[in-house]
């Protein structure tokens, strides 16, 4: 029996590389959205435009992600 | 229609029983995580996970090509086996979820047939170095890089979000908890469907009601995806308390990490042709994201007996299909009449000793433990 070491160090490599940078990535999303949260509250109608432009750039990159889990999962993709 | 044989008949029912069970006995693998956090409420995942199970059943084009995937030798089984190794599959899993605990169902199916095979064939019918192969080996390292992997992102995420406000935080985290579990639900949908469309196509081969390289039939999709569909929605609340409250208590963060961590391990793998558990991977990355928080309280009682379940599994599964298929060699239809009577009778007294202390949508969150006992009534003592 052999053991296939380099696949298995692929496969630890990339889960954890990527569910680092999803849940990073995801994560700097929540920090926008709570500045554009933090900011409504406190004046009234105003809102961060930084907060919202970090939002949406970050739940774009994560969404893309998952649309790429997607395409693995099914294999009429590919 | 002629070919189908009663012993044939019985292992479709048998294969359709076992895929309900896997069904149920996984719902905590996706939805656990989301339900303890409320991401989603418990009758909403099970809704959402049913239904991902069955659609994924149906996207799924590559069906297991193998009963086993090489752990046994594929022309010796014969329908009596595959019958005794389901049964002791079913009653594995039945027996766990009783218990609360998460174990592998596809190590229970593989159990299942290793006795089976053993008892029926000999013991060159099994291939033991594959045993280590695509069962040992993945087991250990799976659960391991998942946790590593919800460890750090857990322990990320929350410096990341340190400073922001905690509601804020905790409504963005179960938004993306949806997403992420069901992910793992489709995943799940496309992957363990297909082992029990394997089985009874395989079964429907070898008594040549289909030709060989003959793909299922639609009546076998239909009826393995609606089996896991419906079992997932039936929802095994027994291991989702203990997978969602039990080994830590988790928070929206944590669960997003652990469902992210899970969703990447199972479609790498996948990708590279590791076989693995599912439950084992989720149950890695629930315990990672235990850790990765800081003063969270990881119930290491818990996740013992669970490694132990996992340690068990096989070999409990192997040693009732073994005496199944002793039964169904050496008795024929009887035997296999009466093995599924014997069987049936088991099935129905586990369940019966759930009633004891349901565990349900309602109650799901309501304490961390799985127990048979019900707490003392609460007129001890009274006179009468």
């Amino acid at each position: 029996m052999q053991l296939d070491w380099s696949a298995l160090g692929q496969v630890a490599a990339v889960s954890v590389g990527v569910t680092v940078a999803v849940v990073t990535v995801f994560a700097l999303g929540v920090l926008g959205l709570a500045r554009v949260e933090a900011a409504r509250e406190e004046n009234g109608t105003g809102s961060s435009t930084v907060g919202l432009t970090q939002a949406g750039l970050c739940f774009v990159a994560c969404a893309a992600v998952v649309g790429y889990g997607i395409y693995l999962i099914v294999p009429q993709f590919h | 229609m002629d070919h189908i044989t009663f012993l044939v008949a019985v292992v479709i029912v048998t294969a359709l029983a076992f895929d309900f069970t896997n069904g149920f006995h996984d719902t905590a693998n996706a939805m656990a995580t989301s339900i303890a956090t409320g991401a989603l409420t418990p009758r909403t995942a099970v809704l959402v996970s049913g239904v991902l199970n069955v659609v994924g059943a149906f996207l799924s084009t590559e069906v297991a090509k193998t009963i086993s995937g090489g752990i046994v030798d594929d022309s010796l089984v014969t329908p009596g086996m595959i019958f005794a190794g389901l049964v002791g599959a079913i009653l594995w899993n039945l027996l766990t979820w009783l218990v609360g605990l998460p174990s592998s169902s596809s190590h229970a199916l593989f159990g299942g047939l290793i006795g089976a095979v053993w008892v029926g064939a000999g013991a060159h019918g099994v291939h033991f170095d594959k045993v280590v192969e695509k069962v040992l080996i993945p087991a250990v390292a799976s659960p391991v890089v998942a946790g590593v992997a919800a460890l750090l992102a857990t322990y990320l995420a929350y410096r990341l979000t340190d400073r922001a406000r905690k509601k804020s935080v905790t409504k963005g985290f179960r938004a993306g908890q949806i997403a992420s579990a069901s992910l793992v639900s489709l995943a799940h949908g496309t992957n363990d469907a297909q082992k029990t469309m394997g089985v009874i196509t395989l079964t429907l081969i070898s008594t040549g009601a289909l030709g060989h390289d003959a793909g299922p039939p639609l009546w076998v999709i239909a009826s393995a995806g609606l089996a896991i569909g419906l079992g997932t929605y039936l929802g095994g609340w027994r291991i989702i308390r203990t997978m969602g409250k039990g080994l830590t208590e988790i928070q929206s963060p944590q669960g997003f990490a652990a469902e992210t961590a899970s969703t990447t391990v199972i479609l790498t793998s996948a990708h590279l042709g590791f076989a693995l558990s599912t439950t084992q991977v989720a149950s890695g990355s629930i315990l990672g994201a235990g850790l990765g928080r800081r003063l969270a309280e990881v119930r290491w009682g818990v996740a013992g007996r669970m490694v132990i379940a996992w340690m068990v599994t096989l070999p409990a599964a192997a040693v009732v299909g073994g005496v199944s298929a002793s039964v169904v060699t050496n008795g024929g239809n009887i035997g296999a009449a009466v093995v599924a009577l014997v069987g049936a009778a088991l099935a129905t007294g586990i369940v019966v000793l759930s009633r004891r202390n349901p565990v349900h949508a309602q109650n799901v969150n309501d304490t961390h433990e799985v127990t048979l006992r019900t707490g003392p009534p609460a007129t001890v003592g009274s006179a009468a």
